[in-house]
């Protein structure tokens, strides 16, 4: 598959701050590419240099064989972008809005169509100001997709959704795929990496720690198997710690923990049958995409709500930095 | 929610998206009522309410020979050109940024350049529609003949539009915030509309001030504009302040203009 972006030893600093400190990466015609990290890792200036919104101090940068500098005008008919923040006039209507943003473009969407296939068909005439959250959302990306973009990013596309309306929009991302539209999604929520993307590119303090598939991903920590249980009736440690592939025993009130490898469960339950322990609750917890990221960043992901705040600071920095 | 969307059939009329933006943009000023209500509706209200009271009706020596009504008509236009270029203008465009509406369109093939133009165009037609007005109220109503110098009154009204916009676009240039926008826009507003004759006319100012005032954007205007009424052309050095005032401002604004 041909590559559609590809950036190469990305630079960008604010000063002192360096935003991103050496970023590569390619996305691959076709694929929902996954930008994963934490606060204030570069993930957002990495994106705004790929819409060419901001200038690189080094590296390049190639969108469908075009600089994002040199030919923003070729660019913005061919680059669906959809903002952290949003983007319109309070009192502007959602059936206006759309259609101004069509009469920008070559070759638009149709954009009544493309409402209706939104769900924003009964919205028409409502004002941006009066939309939920979830609406705006929902705006703003038929707004990325008005100009028939053969590449969408989307920054922090759920944040700020409840749980019902990030599903929907899950859905709705899979059916623009599915269209043939590439994506480049900025996010800080694993289960919508994990449930999205075909390959994440883990970034962190301005660098890429890793490339790969969700799965791949989880491979790579997949060191140990946790493995929890009920007891039916107390027992002694070194039952289990003198196996060979248990690592460790831990209780915790009536719950054992135990840690091991992939042949560990097996040695577990075994020994405990010929003991006649019965495992209630039984559960063997694997490595998530959760834990991928802690072990290659060393943090914990952000919540919401941390997230939020981030972005209000990065939001003054950005003025700041105007 | 299913996106199968292709190609629209639907050919798009103006490549340039300036047609559209301009419409938009007139809804919008509409919409947000301020630009109407202090711009068009409240010159028309002063001048009724100057137009009832019975000694604005009589000749005056100041004046000569001119009605204080007949004084005010210029002071009124300029009142509207100003309160629209400094008020409504600025806090659009600096809200237009501070909300990412600038940003959002610099992604976009046509570019927030164009809104810029598009908000210019609509602060001229109003204005040029609230002239009018004022101009048929003041005739029919109250009997103010039409400026006898038409081409002369037109000009006067273009320059000062240009004038007052850019020092509105460099308001818009360097406030952080619309609201920032709008309160040095009205703090700007109020000392032009003094040295432009709106509570002394400034045929009847001290010396000292008549000189200021014939040095500030407004000033110029309104002297301009009384001149054309009165059936000469304006003078050169009102137009050339006025010329000055609208390249300067107008150039230091788009140096320091910032999309974001």
């Amino acid at each position: 598959m041909p590559a559609v972006i590809e950036v190469r030893n990305l630079h960008k600093s604010y000063g002192d701050t360096v935003a991103v400190d050496d970023v590569s990466f390619t996305v691959q015609e076709g694929e929902i590419f996954g930008i994963l990290g934490p606060n204030g890792a570069g993930k957002t200036t990495t994106v705004e240099c790929v819409e060419g919104l901001r200038r690189p101090d080094r590296g390049e940068i190639s969108v469908l064989g075009l600089d994002p500098q040199r030919d923003r005008a070729e660019l913005t008919e061919a680059l669906g972008v959809q903002l952290q923040d949003g983007a319109l006039p309070d009192r502007l209507k959602v059936g206006e809005a759309l259609a101004l943003y069509s009469s920008f473009y070559r070759a638009p969407a149709d954009w009544r169509a493309l409402m209706d296939e939104l769900g924003l068909a009964s919205k028409s005439s409502t004002m941006y100001g009066k939309l939920s959250g979830g609406q705006k959302q929902r705006l703003s990306i038929a707004l990325a997709l008005i100009g028939n973009p053969r590449v969408a990013v989307l920054d922090e596309l759920t944040t700020g959704l409840d749980p019902q309306a990030r599903r929907d929009t899950w859905q709705l991302i899979e059916d623009v795929r599915s269209r043939g539209v590439t994506i480049v999604l900025v996010t800080h929520f694993m289960e919508e990496a994990e449930r999205l993307c075909d390959r994440i590119a883990v970034i962190d303090t301005g660098r890429v720690v890793v490339v790969d598939t969700p799965a791949g991903l989880t491979e790579r920590v997949q060191t140990e198997q946790r493995i929890r249980f009920q007891p039916s009736v107390p027992f002694d440690d070194a039952l289990l710690t003198g196996l060979p592939d248990v690592t460790g025993v831990v209780h915790r009130g009536d719950v054992v923990v135990v840690t091991g490898n992939d042949n560990a469960l097996n040695a577990v339950t075994s020994v405990l049958a010929r003991n006649n322990i019965v495992a209630q609750r039984l559960r063997v917890e694997q490595a998530s995409l959760e834990d991928a990221f802690v072990a290659l960043t060393g943090r914990r992901p952000e919540t919401e709500q941390h997230a939020n705040q981030g972005r209000a600071a990065r939001g003054q920095a950005r003025t700041g930095r105007k | 929610m299913s996106v199968t969307t292709t190609a629209a059939p639907r050919a798009t009329g103006s490549r340039s998206g300036l047609g559209r933006l301009a419409v938009t943009e007139l809804r919008l000023f509409i919409r947000e009522r301020v630009g109407p209500i202090w711009g068009v509706g409240l010159p028309l209200v002063l001048l009724v309410v100057f137009g009832s009271i019975p000694s604005f009706k009589e000749p005056q020596r100041d004046f000569g020979g001119a009605t204080k009504l007949e004084i005010y008509v210029p002071v009124l236009i300029a009142f509207s050109i100003a309160l629209l270029a400094l008020s409504s203008l600025p806090t659009v465009l600096a809200g237009y940024r501070e909300k990412g509406v600038l940003r959002r369109l610099r992604t976009t093939p046509v570019g927030p350049a164009r809104l810029l133009t598009a908000q210019l165009v609509v602060n001229v037609a109003v204005t040029m529609v609230t002239v009018i007005a004022l101009l048929v109220v003041a005739r029919v109503a109250y009997g103010v003949a039409l400026p006898k110098q038409p081409a002369g009154f037109v000009i006067g009204v273009l320059f000062a539009a240009a004038d007052l916009q850019a020092v509105g676009l460099f308001v818009a240039a360097t406030a952080g915030s619309g609201r920032t926008a709008q309160a040095v826009g009205t703090l700007l507003f109020f000392p032009m509309m003094f040295f432009a004759g709106l509570w002394i006319p400034i045929a009847q100012m001290p010396g000292p001030l008549r000189s200021i005032s014939h040095g500030t954007p407004l000033g110029a205007a309104v002297q301009a504009l009384l001149r054309a009424s009165a059936g000469h052309w304006p003078n050169g050095w009102q137009l050339l302040v006025m010329a000055a005032y609208a390249l300067v401002l107008g150039l230091a604004a788009a140096k320091l203009f910032r999309w974001e």
